[in-house]
């Protein structure tokens, strides 16, 4: 069978399991997007290029399947690098597909030309120009392997327009060969027998969970090791719902805006269980005071993690989830006894935890008379009246932090936020692929002000595409994050982050863009607000949130401090509440 | 924690100040694929990572469907193992090894046009080298020196007395020799 190579693409795309794209067409892309007419592949329409791209990362997160996007060549290339650098930190699958001037005119500064493979280099786990239409089944094949396996991440297809336009024989390869690239998933029998002898005798374990565990789908067994050898779990930003935050052996989130019990066990453990996580500089705050008295055990499929930033004294090389079931399996006692049995005393480190835990709990103020209405109190009764399966995504900023921390997560998947890149403007765009991924969940972004007017055009893609997403806005005036920073480091001299709660008029806006809009002012409004937008199921909901502006983000570890010096809220520090608990 | 909160806001927590120091010089040997923007990729890698090039050498293997790099990188400041273990990563590149100086035999080649007016002392100094005289003229040579590179740098530094005007090294190549013992990372580099 003859095929142009844009037919070839979007067969290509049928055969690696696509359902959905996301995309914007233009004219080095234009050849295949008339192929895309005759397609089973459902395409969205995006109004930007990078919502194209934070909507494949929306339905990557929650479905596990890759997210596709397609843009045209130059300036949309160009607005597509944010969320390609977005997935390459958070390690989602992605394979998104670039239009490019005609192979004659590359070099030669033509039309709408850039050096996408160039600029794409440094934030994609790989990428191709193709340069002739009979590599375009074996390229797409090898892209959609490359997205998915070992550590996931994106992958990017530059496609010259004459080669969509050439012909090719179509054929599809029914397997790849990839010689420098062979992810290890099996673990180590050695080192998991090394780990068994560390978690034998820790008496101060913690197992830090991180997002990989999520790309493993590895939470049941996460669950099994933690109660089998009756182990805490913290749940890092990527890692939030992979253990129920309900669960009794569950310490929340921790790093620099983590709950004080998160943060000061990882502190003073003296066994860290790293699963899939990468010692961001967010948990660990500076590195040279973290956890000094932990041994680490680390679990990641990319070996280059494994002593970046903390040398490990066992390393596992593997898939999360082969390596939590080898943990189980090789900690299970054959005698039918109970695994803890063989495990180190650890009651006089569980009541420290406990005591922390009721010392020390989130908190916040919601002032009788419902004002200022606080973000945090949105969250909660967000969280309290909308399924327990409700998909959060959140923007970046304080409203993120307070989402992460307020929210219940108690089911994987749930929640979809940007943690290694912290985009702004992430939210809307993902909420709306995470919706299209699960068109059965409720879908709510918890957004800043300052975020949703990065990407809230997409909404008007949602409003045209009938994806009823809902997104309630934190409105707190300001560049939040940064005013906390300017009010906390910078003596109050707030530097250009005044944003009025008034201009845009939110609620405006979101019916322009075919949404249905609500405006909160008080504490007593938020629920029925709630209700009416859960009511809404044929077309998007915004709710402009009107909330305090001086609320900050506590606790909070300062950026480059150690986590020893974890301030707790505007009335001082933790010294005295560390000093007596603390293990010598 | 979100990488929000100050990725933007706070570079002193990440700043390395690092002083001038003598080079720790490491060889690294890369079979890659011999594909479009592969050196483009390894070159890219060592710049956004912060690991220094101090020399890069590149040619096709015996199977031309494949190159092999000899990279001598200066890890001050870096983790070896982060150094392969990075390089591992890219798609293309097939294996890479670390080549330890005392079980390995290095090369380098060295062109040089240099002062000749005495053309017997400059014969005299490159013949202990092995090297030749390739041309002259007015008063000047140039010669070739292919040797280790430790001793193509005392070469270099008994021609500079007598002008040296031009001169190009390649940057080292260096195979395993054939008694050493296979190294931990890699393989068959
Ligand atoms: C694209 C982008 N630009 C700038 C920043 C720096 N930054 C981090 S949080 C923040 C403020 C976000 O404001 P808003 O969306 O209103 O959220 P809030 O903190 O007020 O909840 C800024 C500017 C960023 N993370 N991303
Ligand atoms: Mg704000």
């Amino acid at each position: 069978m003859e095929l142009t190579g844009a037919q070839a693409l979007m067969r290509s795309l049928e055969m690696s399991g696509v359902e959905v794209m996301f995309g914007l067409p233009g004219g080095a892309i234009l050849p295949v997007y008339d192929p895309v007419l005759d397609s089973s592949i459902r395409h969205v329409l995006v109004r930007h290029e990078q919502g194209a791209g934070h909507m494949a990362q929306g339905y990557a997160h929650v479905t596990g399947k890759p997210g596709v996007a397609m843009v045209t060549s130059g300036p949309a290339a160009t607005n597509i690098v944010t969320p390609l650098c977005d997935a390459f930190m958070d390690s989602i699958p992605l394979v998104v597909v670039t239009g490019q001037v005609a192979m004659s005119a590359i070099g030669s500064d033509a039309f709408q030309e850039c050096d996408t493979t160039g600029i794409t280099m440094a934030v994609t786990k790989h990428n191709y120009l193709v340069t002739d239409p009979a590599d375009i089944p074996r390229i797409v094949a090898e892209a959609f392997h490359i997205a998915t396996t070992g550590r996931p991440g994106p992958v990017l297809i530059d496609l010259p327009k004459d080669v969509s336009n050439a012909m090719m024989t179509w054929y599809w390869p029914d397997s790849v060969d990839l010689p420098g690239y062979q992810p290890q998933r099996d673990v180590d029998a050695a080192a998991i027998a090394e780990a068994v002898q560390l978690i034998r005798t820790a008496e101060r374990p913690v197992i830090y969970a991180g997002g990989g565990l999520l790309k493993a789908r590895a939470a049941e067994a996460l669950r099994e090791l933690a109660e089998m050898c009756d182990i805490h779990v913290v749940t890092t930003l990527m890692a939030r719902g992979v253990f129920p935050d309900r669960h009794r052996l569950c310490l929340g989130m921790p790093g620099m805006h983590g709950n004080y019990t998160a943060v000061t066990a990882m502190q003073q453990a003296d066994l860290l269980i790293n699963l899939g996580a990468r010692f961001d500089d967010r948990v660990t705050g500076n590195p040279a005071h973290f956890a000094p008295d932990a041994k680490v055990i680390h679990v990641d499929i990319d070996p280059a993690e494994h002593g970046k930033v903390r040398v490990p004294d066992v390393a596992i090389v593997g898939d999360a989830k082969v390596a939590v079931e080898a943990l189980i399996a090789a900690l299970r006692p054959s005698d039918g006894s109970a695994a803890t049995d063989a495990l180190a005393d650890r009651s006089a480190w569980k009541s420290t935890v406990s005591g922390w835990q009721e010392q020390f709990p989130l908190s916040y103020d919601q002032p009788s008379g419902g004002h200022p209405l606080k973000p945090q109190y949105v969250v909660e009764q967000l969280r309290d009246h909308t399924p327990d399966d409700t998909i959060v995504v959140a923007g970046v900023g304080q409203h993120q932090m307070w989402a992460s921390q307020f929210w219940q997560f108690d089911y994987p998947y749930t929640w979809v936020n940007s943690g290694g890149l912290g985009t702004m403007g992430f939210a809307v765009p993902a909420a709306i692929g995470a919706k299209v991924g699960r068109p059965d969940r409720t879908v709510w972004a918890i957004d800043g002000d300052g975020c949703f007017q990065m990407t809230a055009q997409e909404l008007i893609s949602a409003s045209a595409e009938n994806i009823p997403v809902k997104v309630g806005i934190l409105n707190n005036a300001y560049l939040g994050m940064v005013r906390q920073w300017q009010e906390l480091f910078y003596a109050e001299r707030y530097s250009e982050v005044y944003l009025s709660a008034d201009h845009p008029d939110y609620v405006g806006w979101a019916e322009a863009m075919g949404c249905v809009g609500i405006r909160v002012e008080s504490a007593e409004e938020v629920v029925p607000a709630i209700t009416k937008a859960n009511a809404v199921n044929d077309r998007p909901v915004v709710i402009d949130f009107r909330v305090d502006t001086d609320e900050k983000v506590y606790p909070m570890v300062p950026a480059g401090g150690s986590n020893d010096d974890i301030i707790l809220g505007p009335e001082g520090d933790a010294d005295a509440a560390l000093k007596g608990t603390a293990p010598s | 924690m979100s990488g929000a909160q100050g990725t933007n806001l706070s570079p002193e927590e990440t700043a390395v100040v690092s002083l001038p120091q003598e080079p720790d010089l490491h060889i690294f040997a890369a079979i890659v694929e011999n594909k479009f923007g592969v050196l483009a990729r390894i070159a890219g890698l060592f710049s956004r990572r912060g690991f220094n090039i101090f020399s890069l050498a590149v040619a096709p293997t015996a199977d031309p469907e494949y190159s092999r790099i000899t990279i001598v990188v200066d890890v001050h400041n870096t983790d070896v193992n982060q150094i392969a273990k990075q390089l591992d990563k890219l798609v293309n590149v097939i294996n890479i090894s670390e080549l330890h100086p005392s079980d390995s035999l290095e090369r380098e080649l060295m062109l040089a046009r240099v002062g000749a007016v005495d053309l017997e002392a400059v014969t005299d100094v490159i013949s202990e080298y092995g090297g030749e005289v390739l041309d002259q003229a007015d008063g000047e040579a140039i010669v070739s020196v292919s040797a280790h590179p430790d001793r193509l740098d005392r070469c270099e530094r008994q021609l500079r007395p007598f002008g040296l005007h031009v001169l190009q090294r390649t940057g080292r190549i260096a195979l395993r020799a054939l008694d050493a013992d296979e190294p931990a990372v890699g393989m068959t580099a």
